[in-house]
């Protein structure tokens, strides 16, 4: 291949003036088949996808333990589970749920999503990419390892010090999941960063920040939250590591240490960490409902200033999961005022998508119904938090039950109803297939019954005085009926879930063709076939809207999007650098072909931390070493991507 | 995780009440303890901290419910008003009719006036549970305990200073400070009906008052995780009137009756040097401060920090083989004889 010009000025044509041009690119871009293709990918859509079946993966470990939980806690005295199981169990579900599906999830979607609705080929580092999923399964077996040697974490997700430290907890099981944590974060932070940079230079020419769809805004916002948080939790299970291995004394107190540090570390990690996994939830509803409602987003600069503004307050709220520790009023009340004004943006959101249900044509598809539940969930899981951010209501309800319930309904109502609505909406888009309206309005009720008799009735059992995390209760507390209708309800849910996946497996094979655009869709993915081909556009577009295709019938813009012409690049992987708030073209990118070594050295790192969990010198310096040599094969210039100085001669 | 159990410590006391049968023989034994039905609710508060609290809880959960039922209704209303019954989303058609973001202004301005007044109202409450309504008559240490309660009452006359586990009496209408400390790991304060709860964390006293306005029986329970049996860390606060709480501090602090059977003097010396490492009977050369101090234990009504009820049976099975009741309790299961333990018990019965 000869080394290119991308000083060069593209052309740009009408794929009338190039007919040869699909099937070109398509050679160019396409992954090849077979196990090595699908270790060695770069293309946004696979890793897309691959995040998403892992954590519904993740989902379904997490769900299992949460029904095996809901069984020992139907009635009072059950005795399925030994305490420390039962530990085991409702540690690994939080951490499964919250770290491994939550925000993998969102990933998915979003690396599916980016660079079509950006108008791009691919995301700005796609090795990173791959290298962000591989890594991000492998901390996630590494944490699942536990399981194999019986020493799984038992100190929740929240992982207070001193339960944590050697003297109370000898076992390996912290270790899983302090140097897991540490693993995960490398997966998250590269691929923050990698969202970050995407958004900044990958857009089509003309879509400036304000023409952006909001899963953008929301992915953005937290991407650039992550890069803030996941250092404070690195850091905390780094120490924690330390107190453990080495003896040093952060958080032991017998010597000195502070066991509040753990919790102010992990908390400016895990408050932010709510907001990163529901924002992008609520972005995929902003950017899906309005199409089904027929109609643009009410109040779309609100909508992503309540974003913006979210995150950032985000950071201001942690003390409020520490008012109980027996803080200063005057530090208290700080943390419970911010914590009541976080509710505002959260109210922008809410009443935008009221508005856009009452002044556009809602059309009741399966995608419908889980917004609309998603709205009144949304409240729900709200409303709840503002009892718990007033301070003194917060020293009753803290660690009860209602807080399990309010928890529930965040991350369900808002990450899980947001997501399975936006399956039923983008499910054509990734498989070019529909699913079925008639079993997804099944699952849909099926999902939505059992939730609610699940965790509605959890509030009541919080005001009834039932502490978090324990494993029986006795049969006078009168715990017995509430619980049972949360274990039943539970089951339902269970099931609603699993009726969802039929549909799936059954829709891939037969479900209707969808064609490019079965939702009359306004964003640029919708201007591609179903599935994408592996170049995602044949020609970059220009877009002169927030709604490239509703444009003419919105009278919106000014002059119109340019999708059936635009720029040709051809000249081996490329795509087209735009600038930052503008969109401007900027310049042509070298997009890397596949590569077996964000694998291969996912692989090698996974070795590494084994090496620190067995504390092996040996291993870990093997691991490092090999750490340092596939960097080295990775990052080796190559020509054709412009990283060797041209030949003179040209 | 495997615990080491001694199978000798399975005693024909115990072997009867360990083991699952044990959850049907004893839980209908439990006292009723009142408010009957729900001990541990916070809904209904019987102290000045409590109800100063479940004014606001109140009002945040009338508040809750009306948004909660306002929004649903928008929702349901606007998808009945608007829906587009029967029609598919590509052949609707798209327009951008009316302007909807009057509904954030109103919605948005209202919200945040009511967050406002709500703010008001959490700080003002705040301010007005910072301290007790009058002078706290009793300050009471409690130490947290992997899985139990430890408290001492608290006199400048040291003489007057005594210690209990896992249940109390306090006086009504009287304010108590609590000074709170953690022996291990962190535990977390809490007897719903009186107030709300604070966290025990190790290096650290933290300090709160309740106060309990009608004589009864309080449960409360330790609500942060703190281990294996963290469920079974229950206690029991007994608000007298003031002439039964003297009454009971006195005995308190009298000095353990002397055994007299012959079965009970052997007993003690049995006690004195299979427990005595761990436990204390004042006055008796059984001085342990790891677990409860037993001096008056049968003035409690509960054992294993509220999980069974203290009486004859249940201590004889507690003391054969704790750890099948509860498993990782720190108290081991200890090689006795039949006899040795039937003496034991027999001590620890006179022990009032």
């Amino acid at each position: 291949m000869s080394v290119a010009d991308y000083e060069r000025l593209p052309e740009i044509k009408t794929l009338a003036d190039h007919p040869e041009l699909p099937e070109r690119l398509r050679e160019i871009w396409e992954t090849k088949p077979g196990l090595y293709g699908f270790i060695s990918s770069v293309d946004h859509k696979e890793i897309g996808i691959k995040y998403i079946v892992t954590a519904f993966i993740f989902l379904v470990l997490g769900g299992i333990e949460a029904l095996v939980m809901r069984i020992q806690l139907a009635q009072p005295g059950e005795r399925l589970l030994t305490p420390e199981q039962f530990d085991e169990l409702f540690s690994m579900h939080g951490i499964t749920m919250i770290f491994l599906y939550a925000l993998p999830i969102l990933s998915g979607f979003s690396n599916f999503l980016f660079p079509l609705v950006l108008g791009s080929r691919d995301m700005a580092f796609p090795r990173l990419n791959a290298f962000s999923y591989w890594v991000y399964l492998a901390a996630g077996l590494f944490m699942y390892a536990s399981f194999l040697v019986g020493a799984v974490p038992n100190d929740g997700w929240f992982n207070y010090a001193p339960y944590s430290l050697k003297p109370y907890n000898p076992g390996p099981n912290m270790d899983f999941y302090a140097l897991g944590m540490i693993f995960l974060g490398i997966s998250t932070t590269v691929g923050a960063a990698n969202f970050v940079v995407t958004v900044m230079r990958l857009r089509a020419p003309g879509m400036s920040i304000n023409r952006v769809p909001i899963l953008v805004w929301g992915t953005t916002t937290i991407s650039v939250g992550i890069l803030l948080a996941v250092p404070a939790v690195s850091l905390a299970f780094f120490l924690l590591w330390c107190d453990r291995q080495f003896g040093t004394h952060f958080y032991d107190a017998t010597t000195g240490g502070q066991p509040l540090l753990w919790q102010h570390l992990f908390w400016i990690f895990a408050h932010p960490w709510v907001y990163v996994i529901v924002l992008p939830a609520m972005g995929l509803v902003s950017d899906a409902l309005p199409i089904v409602c027929r109609r643009p987003l009410v109040g779309y600069t609100l909508v992503v200033l309540g974003t913006v503004l979210t995150m950032v307050l985000g950071f201001g709220v942690w003390v409020h999961h520490m008012f109980a520790t027996g803080l200063p009023p005057l530090a208290s009340s700080f943390f419970s005022g911010a914590s009541f004004i976080i509710t505002i943006p959260s109210a922008i959101a809410v009443f935008a998508w009221v508005a856009t249900i009452w002044t556009g044509r809602p059309v009741f598809t399966t995608a419908f119904h889980y917004f609309a539940g998603f709205i009144v969930m949304f409240v729900i899981g709200g409303v709840s938090g503002v009892m718990t951010a007033a301070v003194p209501a917060d020293l009753q309800l803290t660690d009860t039950y209602f807080v399990v319930a309010h928890i529930h309904y965040v991350l369900i109502g808002i990450n899980l109803f947001g997501v399975l609505g936006a399956l039923y909406f983008w499910f054509p888009k990734m498989s070019g297939r529909m699913l079925s309206e008639r079993l997804g309005k099944w699952a849909f009720w099926i999902v939505f019954i059992g939730f609610n008799v699940a965790f509605l009735p959890m509030h009541l059992t919080g005001l009834m005085g039932m502490p978090r995390r324990i494993y029986t209760y006795p049969r006078e507390a009168g715990w017995g009926l509430v619980n049972m209708v949360s274990s039943v309800g539970a089951f339902v849910l269970a099931i609603g879930i699993l009726v969802v996946f039929i549909d799936i497996l059954v829709s891939l094979r037969r479900g209707r063709i969808a064609g490019p655009n079965p939702w009359d869709a306004p964003t640029l993915e919708w201007s591609i076939p179903s599935p994408p081909p592996p170049y995602n556009f044949a020609l970059i577009p220009a877009v002169a809207s927030r709604h490239p295709l509703w444009e003419e019938r919105l009278g919106e813009g000014s002059g119109r999007s340019m999708l059936d012409r635009g720029f040709v690049l051809d000249h081996g992987k490329e795509t087209l650098a735009t600038t930052v708030i503008d969109a401007e073209p900027d310049i042509i990118l070298k997009m890397p072909e596949d590569s077996p070594w964000p694998f291969i050295t996912t692989i090698v790192i996974t070795g590494f931390f084994t090496g620190l969990l067995l504390r092996s010198a040996s291993v870990t310096a093997v691991g490092a070493v090999l750490i340092l040599l596939c960097i080295l094969f990775w990052l080796w210039p190559k020509r054709r991507l412009l990283q060797v100085a041209r030949p003179q001669h040209g | 995780m495997p615990r080491h159990l001694s199978a000798t410590g399975l005693g024909s006391v115990g072997m009867v009440l360990a083991g699952p049968a044990l959850a049907q023989t004893t839980s209908p034994a439990l006292t009723p303890l009142t408010p009957e039905q729900w001990p541990m609710n916070f809904w209904s508060s019987a102290g000045a901290q409590g109800d100063a609290i479940n004014g606001l809880l109140w009002g945040l959960i009338w508040l809750s419910v009306i948004v909660v039922v306002i929004i649903a209704l928008l929702v349901i209303v606007g998808i009945i008003v608007r829906g587009a019954r029967g029609r598919e989303v590509a052949t609707t058609p798209v327009e951008r009719s009316g302007n909807g973001v009057g509904f954030i202004y109103i919605g948005v301005g209202i919200s945040t006036l009511v967050l406002v007044v709500y703010t008001g109202w959490t700080v003002a409450t705040m301010a007005g549970i910072a301290s007790p309504p009058s002078a706290p008559g009793l300050t009471i240490d409690v130490t947290g305990h992997q899985w139990w309660w430890e408290f001492r009452y608290e006199n400048p006359d040291t003489s007057q200073v005594f210690l209990t586990a896992n249940e109390i009496h306090i006086p009504v209408g009287v304010p108590v400070h609590f000074r709170l400390q953690t022996a291990d790991v962190i535990h977390s304060f809490w007897i719903p009906a009186l107030g709300g709860k604070t966290d025990m964390i190790p290096g650290r006293v933290n300090e709160m008052w309740l106060e309990a306005d009608k004589a009864g029986i309080y449960r409360g329970q330790c609500s942060e995780y703190c281990g294996e049996q963290h469920a079974q860390m229950a206690l029991r606060v007994v608000a007298d009137t003031p002439s039964d709480f003297a009454a009971w501090r006195d005995a308190q602090l009298a000095d353990p009756v002397q055994p007299v059977t012959d079965e009970a003097r052997l007993g003690a010396t049995r006690f004195q040097l299979r427990c005595g490492a761990c436990h204390t009977v004042r006055g008796t050369p059984a001085g342990g401060a790891v677990g409860p101090d037993l001096s008056h234990l049968m003035s409690r009504t509960t054992i294993a920090a509220g999980m069974l009820q203290n009486n004859a049976a249940n201590l004889g099975g507690w003391i054969a083989n704790p750890q099948s009741i509860k498993p990782g309790a720190q108290m081991p299961n200890i090689e006795l004889s039949g006899p040795e333990l039937h003496a034991i018990e027999t001590y620890l019965l006179t022990l009032g």
